[in-house]
């Protein structure tokens, strides 16, 4: 791996190897740029993935820890906020797409314009997003090409025009994938495969998957899994001008005289400081550590947090909203085996004026469970907890049942946030971050709609029972986005169409922090947004116009 | 002849299980790291209270008390004091019906657990038990993989479709 030197003035300076960071990485050290990457997290590899939910999920080896790096979470802005992991992230090389389940859905066309389609909504911040869908189409294809995406084209009726099909066929259908389409096509619905960042064969010298069924919340252990950490990363190292530097922890970008960003301050893994100097910064840290930097970053000519004269860097945060509903069915699924998810449908993923709310989703059939969790909440609320009737529902259940998950609206509000904790610091002695969160009164609607139409589907599948999750506004979101939010107008907007923020010319936010509504699953929309940001910012530099 | 091919067998075995870095024998016991004896014969009645033997083994079965000391010693250190005071607690109840809780009768121990479930101390047992027994082997419990067993989870490092009885009923 090619190493620089701290006093030597790179091309460009990453913060955060995760989904984006990941693809700018390789496309900018690809096209000749000198690249440091810096990661908070560890650089791991397959051989150090393991089938253990004890020692990786239960002590979060992949992901962030209150240990490090507590946080503090409330409802609204007038209440104490409470130590609380409200958010997650993969705190790693790779980032989220090294543990996450693969779904990778594009956005709709839809997406790009909510507020010209169905109006402003009193109260919330719903926009229309600068760019529109067929900017980005080109993106989306290159990202599935060249991370390799599982599908099938045009069996989603709802889908949005594409140009090319997957690069590779669908996964193999599981249990609950027939149960699905089995209670789905009797309702009139259309299910189609799941599109999946996992490969169904061979792709440019990677393995298949083996369908060991350790994917969500896992590495995977065979490379199979479309992670950043498993392409566009080792692709990035090989050009032989980019630097991965893991465990360095950033605190601070820097701004010269000139108003431009100078380099970033980070932690080494020791602990030590040190300076990164660098022609231009992009943060690529998620779409809650992007704007924590940003804050932690203010200075005298920012005194607010840095490229917030908008003041809304933090703001109209957006989590992932959806329901949980599970199914017992009469023979063993076994659906812990293989990818989680091989079928969903998307006919509720629009929202429609004759509901009475604003939102909609996406319903997806999986089975999202360890043993271990399986044990702990796998049954319903009413089960025997311990006891002998406990161990004959624990043996009948774990291979019976089956879950659907609905992937929902979360309306942006202004209020809901991340911001700096007053008084709690992390091991760094940091400030912690806090979260502001409650979701608009829609969400909560959209949530109740979809498990009512989860429910029939199951029961039209033939559930010999049915059980849900109460319905509530998160406490807890894994798809952060919306925070510094994209837009043409300086006043109200963080970053800009190719997200240059508006108050840093060499400083660019490439993340789910651009996101200005939320789709309805981020990762295939966050990894366009940065190939065509890289293109575009590639190109810039190229020009001398950073 | 016969016994070569079953060493074969189990040397097949322990390669195919060895990419989760167990297998199927049991762990070597090295002392207790946090109970002391006696805490530790308790701790294994509540567990194998909340998960018996009922013909397939139970919490007791699989040394789910083993995965307890190491997680407490280990893991989570915050637990510890509230199994000090909860032992201390359900030994007090079970000296009022004449001896330690383990030597109770099957039906009184169900019972006096049954009058402190809603307390810290028994629902952090029970969540310990159920992490033990369905936990990787090599954290000390679900020994010879038994609360996988009992749950149909085969724990291996490649499936073929069909995976169940739907798929593969739709193939045939």
């Amino acid at each position: 791996m090619r190493q620089y030197k701290v006093t030597e003035t790179v091309d460009f300076v990453i913060v955060g190897a995760g989904a984006a960071g990941g693809v700018m990485a390789r496309v900018l050290s690809g096209a000749g740029f000198s690249v440091v990457v810096l990661e908070q997290g560890p650089h791991l590899h397959e051989r150090d993935f393991k089938h253990d939910e004890l020692g990786t999920v239960f002590h979060r080896a992949l992901t962030n820890d209150a240990k490090l790096q507590p946080q503090t979470f409330r409802a609204e802005a007038a209440e104490r906020a409470l130590l609380s992991q409200a958010i997650g992230y993969g705190r790693m090389v790779g980032g989220g797409t090294a543990h996450f389940t693969g779904n990778y859905w594009r956005f709709h066309e839809g997406d790009f314009r909510e507020k010209s389609r169905w109006g402003s909504i009193a109260g919330t911040g719903l926009a229309d997003w600068p760019i529109g869908y067929a900017d980005l189409e080109p993106y989306y294809a290159q990202a599935e090409e060249e991370l390799g995406v599982s599908g099938l084209a045009e069996a989603n009726p709802f889908e949005p025009p594409r140009k090319t099909p997957y690069p590779l066929p669908p996964m193999p259908i599981k249990s609950s994938g027939v149960l699905f389409e089995r209670g789905a096509r009797k309702l009139g619905l259309h299910p189609f495969p799941a599109p999946l960042a996992i490969l169904s064969r061979p792709y440019r010298g990677r393995n298949a998957c083996l369908h060991c069924g350790f994917c969500e919340g896992y590495g995977c252990e065979v490379g199979a899994k479309s992670s950043t950490l498993a392409t566009v990363i080792p692709a990035a190292l090989q050009t032989g001008c980019c630097e991965i530097r893991a465990g360095c922890y950033v605190r601070k970008i820097e701004i010269g005289t000139s108003g431009k960003a100078t380099g970033v301050r980070y932690f080494d893994p020791q602990k030590r400081e040190a300076f990164q100097k660098a022609r231009s910064v992009i943060v690529c840290s998620n779409g809650a550590e992007t704007p924590r930097l940003l804050l932690m970053s203010r200075s005298n000519r920012f005194p607010d947090g840095l490229a917030n004269s908008s003041g809304l860097v933090g703001k109209f945060l957006m989590l992932d909203c959806g329901a949980f509903c599970s199914g017992l069915f009469e023979f063993p699924l076994n659906d812990y085996k293989s990818v989680q998810v091989s079928r969903l449908l998307h006919d509720f993923y629009d929202p429609d004026p004759k509901r009475g709310f604003y939102g909609g989703g996406g319903i997806d059939a999986r089975f999202d469970m360890n043993p271990m969790q399986f044990g702990l909440s796998g049954l319903p609320a009413d089960a025997p907890k311990w006891g002998s009737a406990y161990k004959r529902m624990l043996s009948e259940y774990f291979t019976r049942t089956m879950h659907l998950l609905s992937h929902s609206t979360t309306l942006p509000l202004e209020k809901n946030s991340i911001s700096l904790d007053p008084d709690l610091k992390d091991a760094w002695r940091l400030p912690a971050m806090r979260t502001t969160f409650q979701c608009h009164p829609d969400d909560i609607k959209t949530m109740q709609f979809l498990m009512e139409r989860q429910l029939e589907i199951l029961d039209a599948a033939g559930a010999r029972r049915t059980w849900s999750l109460p319905v509530e506004s998160p406490k807890q979101g894994v798809h952060l986005m919306g925070t510094c939010r994209m837009g043409t107008d300086p006043s109200k907007s963080v970053v800009d169409p190719f997200h240059r923020t508006h108050d840093v010319p060499n400083l660019f936010l490439v993340d789910g922090s651009s996101f200005v509504t939320c789709g309805r699953q981020p990762t295939c929309t966050i990894q366009a947004l940065a190939y065509r940001a890289a293109d575009y910012i590639g190109r810039a530099a190229k020009r001398g116009e950073i | 002849m016969r016994q070569a091919t079953l060493q074969a067998a189990a040397v097949w075995s322990l390669l195919a299980n060895s990419h989760s870095h167990e297998s199927d024998e049991r762990m070597p016991f090295t002392g207790w790291k946090f109970f002391t004896q006696e805490q530790a014969r308790e701790v294994e009645a509540v567990t194998a209270q909340i998960i018996p033997y009922d013909g397939t083994a139970g919490a007791r079965e699989a040394g789910v008390v083993r995965f307890i000391d190491m997680n407490l010693a280990q893991f989570e250190q915050a637990g510890q004091h509230i199994y000090r005071s909860g032992l201390t607690h359900l030994s007090e109840q079970a000296q009022k019906e004449g001896s330690a809780f383990s030597q109770l009768s099957d039906a009184k121990q169900h019972e006096l657990l049954e009058r402190i479930e809603q307390t810290e101390f028994f629902e952090l047992v029970r969540t310990h038990t159920i992490m033990g027994f369905l936990s990787n082997p090599s954290y000390g419990g679900n020994q010879g993989k038994a609360g996988w067993k009992l749950i149909g989870f085969e724990d291996a490092f490649a499936f073929q479709p069909p995976f169940g009885y739907y798929d593969g009923a739709q193939k045939e």
